[in-house]
């Protein structure tokens, strides 16, 4: 009797902890749809967008078909030329080769122009020649090139490489295998590699600018801790364009800087200081130092002087007493400010964009760049793939060190 | 001991001090100096400045493109607000009520807009509203600011109600208000300072977006900050500046509101003895 009281007391207890859990859930629903039908589901789908392949399927559906059937080695059969020859014709009088044009131009440069006569001339022609791999050939020789074909059989396939290749200058070959692409053409690894060099310049100068400034804050007395404080907030809370437009009227040719260095007789004529990496990695570094203050002001605050007094006490010079006693404590927050700049670094856009020069842009820009200029999205998709592979690497790293209620602790 | 140590520690806390401070003129000299630059009767930007006028303010007054996108800036910054407060305020009730392991993943996935680079979003934003006839108008980038403002709002009001004492609540059940009561004269006067605050967060947020609102906005629908970076990118005029110093100012009014806001919630948390 009592066990049988004890398990619906359980029962109960389990079916109210679920209604109010349901209730919560109920509460947390309209942010959720917000986040997962604005933000996950619309990023799952750009990402997708990295590996898709379907110009082909469409424009092209029976070659593609054909494509899929053969073993990719030298020219195709019979078929395939036929297929190609009806898919060429249908898009040509139907206007639907463009797409199936700039995917294949991607691979080989010519391919629009080589879709498009080859179709016009199919259309003109009435009689069913005896084989199509030679009426192909003679409306143009590149018919009858390994290379095209690899390049179509590439095109066919349901999803692609190409993208993430691209993104690292590799491509494949007519044997399929991957290769790096010729050296004129090569990009984006140089991109990938300045966008992780100029975000490291950029922690270390923020770190070696905001350690001092955070122990020099902590040791502050009140009112002027609180000065120094809002001071800090004010960049933090005024709006990045703001503070670069400062920057490109502060660096530019005739600006306050090279008007100073020539007042004091510092330099002859002015210096070239903007539209350069010098000009981004100062004003990047300007505009993300708050972050490293606050996050390293926020772990400076908890810890307990008495230890390096301690430190000293027992003989350990000041040096020591810093190196062995006080920086070790203060460990987690240069991490979680290294980590959290870094990660607003190598996503920036705003910044490098107005105050770099076209050798100075990283990956956010070409991702922009490939969106609005060359509408290449499968590109922008695998570039934005790598920029998220690095930031999520990144973040819980960050969370465990700053926990993630901190980031935008004021 | 000690004796021998100090002028060296001396030297070296001078050290640290002196870089501290030439840091916080780093941080903040390049935001000061050129708010008197705005005024400048000249359009140049270099010191001594040969007279002072306010034209290029009256320039910014006379504008039709930055009348416009202060009105888009300010239309998409208080709808978002309000939305986002909304939605994210009943998040994170629901969150602090929630005993569950899901929580944890919730608060993921809630903030996550907050952690991926903005230039994804926009992309993404972009591909996926274009079709759902959300780009080139001001609802689309309301839905995309709120989106962007929910984290900062879930972060903040979490907080607040961890640290809301729950008996507060059963105390004034026990003195005989009903639950409505309780909320109306306990929870809300408490939450509050928390309230506002993150309401600020998201408005500053959506007010100082760029890379998304860029993605989403056709001409009519520019913002400031996309005025601003169109001048900036072009070349720069004191107009520019006049525009910024008046973005700084707005900064500095919402960064003392913020302060007085926190300090408010001090006292009311000391007042009733809530752990800080």
């Amino acid at each position: 009797m009592a066990v049988h009281g004890q398990a619906t007391l359980k029962s109960e207890l389990r079916r109210v902890e679920r209604g109010r859990n349901l209730r919560a859930l109920a509460l947390v629903a309209p942010a959720l749809l917000f986040v997962v039908l604005g933000f996950v589901v619309p990023i799952a789908l750009t990402l997708y967008k990295g590996v898709e392949n379907r110009e082909l399927v469409r424009s092209m559906p029976l070659v593609t078909a054909a494509l899929r059937q053969w073993d990719g080695k030298g020219l195709p059969a019979e078929a395939v030329y036929a297929a190609l020859a009806e898919d060429l014709k249908q898009g040509f009088t139907q206007r639907t080769l463009g797409p199936a044009g700039r995917r294949l131009n991607l691979e080989i440069t010519g391919f629009v122009s080589l879709l498009q006569s080859s179709g016009r001339q199919l259309a003109q022609r009435q009689e069913t020649p005896v084989s199509y791999a030679a009426l192909m050939a003679e409306i143009d020789r590149r018919w009858a090139e390994p290379r095209i074909w690899a390049a179509m059989k590439r095109a066919a396939a349901p999803l692609t490489d190409f993208y993430f290749l691209y993104a690292f200058d590799l491509q494949r070959d007519e044997r399929n295998e991957i290769v790096n692409v010729p050296e004129e053409r090569r990009l984006y690894v140089d991109i990938l590699l300045r966008s992780l060099w100029i975000s490291l310049c950029v922690t270390a100068i923020c770190l070696a600018i905001a350690y001092p400034m955070a122990i020099t804050m902590t040791s502050m007395r009140q009112p002027l801790a609180n000065i120094a404080l809002t001071l800090v907030l004010l960049p933090f809370w005024t709006s990045v364009l703001v503070r670069t437009a400062a920057w490109v009227v502060l660096l530019q040719r005739e600006g306050l800087v090279n008007g100073t260095l020539l007042a004091l007789g510092l330099v002859s004529a002015p210096e070239s200081l903007i539209f350069n990496r010098f000009g981004v990695i100062v004003a990047l570094s300007h505009v993300l130092l708050p972050y490293m203050v606050l996050t390293l002001y926020a772990v400076m605050k908890g810890v307990d002087p008495q230890y390096v007094r301690a430190a000293r006490s027992l003989g350990a010079d000041p040096w020591q007493a810093f190196r062995r006693v006080y920086l070790p404590q203060t460990m987690p927050g240069v991490g979680a400010g290294c980590l959290l700049v870094f990660i607003l670094a190598i996503g920036s856009y705003v910044t490098p964009a107005l105050v770099g020069g076209r050798h100075d842009q990283m990956i956010a820009y070409f991702i922009a760049f490939n969106v609005n200029q060359t509408v290449n999205w499968g590109l922008a998709a695998a570039l934005s793939t790598f920029l998220l592979a690095v930031v999520l690497a990144l973040y819980p790293l960050y969370g465990r060190l700053a926990g993630i209620d901190r980031l935008r602790a004021s | 001991m000690a004796a021998r140590h100090a002028p060296a520690e001396r030297a070296a806390r001078g050290v640290t001090y002196a870089l501290g401070v030439l840091g916080l003129a780093f941080l903040v000299a390049p935001i000061l100096v050129i708010i008197p630059l705005s005024f400048n009767a000249e359009s140049f930007f270099s010191y001594p400045m040969p007279g002072v006028s306010l034209r290029w303010y009256e320039k910014i007054a006379q504008s039709d493109a930055w009348r416009r996108a202060l009105r888009n800036s300010l239309i998409v910054g208080l709808a978002t607000t309000v939305i986002a407060t909304l939605v994210g305020g009943l998040a994170a009730l629901g969150l602090s009520r929630l005993r569950s392991r899901m929580r944890a993943v919730l608060v993921g996935v809630l903030i996550s807009p907050m952690i991926i680079p903005g230039v994804i979003i926009a992309l993404a934003l972009f591909l996926f509203f274009s079709p759902l006839g959300l780009a080139g108008n001001l609802p689309g980038i309301i839905v995309a600011h709120t989106i962007l403002g929910i984290p900062f709002v879930v972060i903040t009001l979490t907080a607040a109600l961890v640290n809301f004492d729950t008996n507060l609540m059963r105390a004034a059940a026990s003195l005989g208000a009903g639950p409505i009561t309780a909320y109306r004269r306990i929870m809300v006067p408490l939450m509050t300072p928390a309230l506002v605050s993150s309401a600020l967060f998201v408005f500053v947020t959506s007010f100082d977006e760029f890379i998304v609102t860029s993605f989403l906005a056709g001409p009519e629908q520019y913002t400031l900050p996309i005025q601003m970076w169109s001048g900036v990118h072009d070349d720069v005029t004191p107009t520019i500046l006049a525009a910024a110093t008046l973005f700084i100012l707005a900064s500095i009014l919402l960064l003392v509101s913020v302060e007085v806001l926190r300090r408010r919630s001090e006292r009311l948390a000391g007042r009733v003895g809530v752990k800080a």
